[in-house]
């Protein structure tokens, strides 16, 4: 093959390293394309079948027992809202905590191990946290509870909140901190009321963006907010969220309830697309390139 | 010849505790920061720590036994993990072989080819597509792809390729392949998004020296940029895999869920993940119940070597990437 190649006069060569330059360019192209179709796939039919099932009942009304048509989700989406609320009570302090750690205080050393943890446990399987608190808190006190669903998501939102924080704690001018040094401020003054007070849209970006993450997660509910038909008067009784019940009604029987699942699908994704947007918006000061 | 450190010098003088006046609410506040901090790893012992506790007679009753066996069945409490580990292991591998030529030919697209105005847009195309919800790629799967999959691809398959084992056997939609392929998808934006990190770290000089010697644009990315960025692109499709090993509800709503190993991919098969979402709360007796948290264990251990080997790979690249050049 690369004989036959070199016998080509050069000129001939050359043409077909440029054509196959253009060809892989191509390709590459395609591939990016690729990379993109199931971002506008998955919004098409969600529109497509969410749409019509979407309407003021969705809101309103609790789900119809199995076989009635009608009814709608409004007891999952104040759910979600609520352990989304508690997840941010656990995950936020720890996470924002741990941030400024890391970009404050510590050696360089243990900084990486603490970073290298963080990313580590971030890997880990959103099923196991599951697992791991319905043996701390579902076991214990014997019911399925809002409590447990809230801890599983802000456990999770930790090491999330952790990378970011300090990420933009990193981009906070040295002068500012020096500043308050020479003015012979209490470092923990200097940190609260000049650092995280000059990056806390960055911060809040950051836990918001957590958030949108951890709100379509269903697999540590499954065993923890275990789901519920009806509105739960307790945080410590069972109760629904938005994607433990897209989940059921996905893969149930019943056609109204596959509209539903369709329609509770537009609205988390919605929820989740606004968050990711507004973040978007906030943090405009920081571009790449 | 660096400091151990790429911080500014600054950086680290400041980061001096105070040497005077150091007062209990400046101490007590960096406790507590460190403590949070620390939350990190003692949350990856306290995970480790529940699972074998939950799983201590399972590992007591079958041992080692318990990774190889095939055995499912309630009704007598024998249990065996293989067949979800081949359902985990093989859906991800498929995911891999789809993902990976994918999302590094979209990154080089990003960084080499892409007309600058257009690199934004795409990379938050991208990261809209990781704020996908795992439930919602499910019930996509499940009537849009799955559909698709038996009606078009997967007939397709069976006549152009139904030589090879792999591609035998009756279509009914739901199956290894289907669990591959929307795997595939929700990888694909995290190996984009790091091989993206990776390439951009490679430096210019690099691309300069083979423009020089005559290059075309597909050879400098070839001769310059791939060989010089493989390792990391490397440690990107390890992380792509550890997500993809612990990828649950999608999966759960594809795979087809039956504990059966065949050659071939249109078989359904079941995931570690997915076999913990469907019994975990119908496990009626201890066993049961420990067996599962076998299978927790091991998709911890496992997941948790996958992404440690993956960090190591992309850190010592982006440790030794400054220092290596020149």
């Amino acid at each position: 093959m690369s004989e036959t190649r070199h016998i080509q006069p050069a000129a001939a060569q050359h043409s077909w390293r440029r054509f196959k330059s253009g060809a892989m360019a191509g390709l590459l192209f395609v591939c990016a394309l690729l990379v993109m179709a199931p971002l506008f796939l998955v919004l098409y039919f969600l529109i497509r079948e969410g749409a019509s099932a979407l309407d003021w009942n969705f809101f309103t009304q609790l789900p119809k027992p199995t076989g009635e048509a009608g009814g709608g989700m409004a007891n999952a989406i104040v759910g979600t809202l609520v352990m989304l609320a508690m997840a941010a009570v656990i995950g936020v302090p720890l996470g924002v905590m741990g941030g400024i750690y890391l970009a404050e205080y510590g050696s360089d050393r243990a900084n990486d191990w603490i970073r290298f943890t963080a990313d580590v446990l971030n890997g880990i399987p959103s099923i196991v946290w599951g697992m791991v608190v319905y043996v701390l808190l579902v076991v214990p006190f014997k019911t399925f509870s809002a409590y447990a669903g809230g801890v599983a998501l802000g456990l999770m939102m930790v090491p999330l909140v952790m990378r970011t924080t300090e990420e933009v704690l990193i981009l906070v001018p040295q002068g500012y901190r020096e500043a308050g040094l020479a003015l012979g401020i209490a470092r923990w003054k200097i940190i609260t009321v000049i650092v995280v007070k000059t990056a806390l849209k960055g911060i809040v970006t950051g836990v918001l963006v957590a958030m949108a993450r951890v709100a379509g997660e269903t697999a540590p509910l499954l065993f923890t907010a275990l789901g519920n038909n009806f509105w739960s008067h307790r945080l410590s009784e069972p109760i629904s969220a938005l994607p433990l019940q897209i989940f059921t009604y996905a893969i149930s029987p019943y056609d109204d309830w596959h509209r539903q699942a369709w329609a509770g699908a537009l609205v988390l994704m919605a929820v989740i697309l606004i968050l990711n947007v507004s973040v978007r918006i906030l943090s405009r000061g920081r571009k790449f390139k | 010849m660096a400091s151990p450190s790429g911080d500014p010098a600054s950086r680290v003088a400041t980061k001096a505790p105070p040497s005077s006046g150091a007062r209990w609410p400046d101490i007590s506040f960096r406790w507590l920061a460190l403590l949070a901090a620390l939350t990190t790893a003692a949350l990856i012992v306290l995970v480790g720590w529940e699972l074998y506790r939950g799983s201590r007679q399972a590992i007591a009753q079958f041992g080692l036994n318990f990774l190889g066996s095939s055995a499912w069945d309630p009704v007598t409490d024998k249990y065996g993990a293989w067949p979800f580990i081949y359902g985990t292991l093989v859906s991800s591998l498929i995911a891999l072989v789809i993902a990976v030529p994918l999302g590094v030919a979209a990154a080089l697209y990003l960084t080499e080819m892409a007309p600058l105005q257009l690199r934004q847009p795409i990379v938050t195309i991208i990261e809209m597509l990781a704020a996908v919800p795992s439930v919602i790629f499910g019930l996509w799967g499940i009537f849009v792809l799955i559909p698709w999959l038996r009606d078009h691809l997967f007939v397709w398959l069976k006549h152009t390729l139904g030589f090879l084992p792999l591609f035998q056997g009756p279509i009914y939609g739901v199956s290894m392949l289907a669990g591959g392929i929307i795997i595939a998808i929700m990888i694909l934006p995290i190996i984009t998004s790091v091989s993206r990190e990776i390439l951009r770290s490679v430096p210019d000089l690099q691309r300069e020296a083979a423009y020089a010697l005559g290059a075309t644009h597909w050879e400098v990315i070839r001769i310059a940029v791939l060989s010089y960025a493989r390792r990391g692109l490397f440690g990107a499709a390890v992380l792509g895999l550890g997500r993809a090993l612990g990828e649950t509800m999608a999966v759960t709503m594809v795979i087809g869920n039956r504990p059966v190993i065949s050659a071939s991919l249109f078989a359904p098969s079941y995931t570690l993940a997915s076999v913990i979402a469907n019994e975990f709360t119908e496990a009626t007796t201890d066993m049961y119940l420990n067996a599962l948290f076998e299978l927790g264990l091991v998709l911890l251990v496992v997941t948790i070597l996958v992404n440690i080997v993956a960090q190591l790979m992309l850190r010592t690249l982006s440790g030794g990437a400054s220092g290596k050049v020149n």
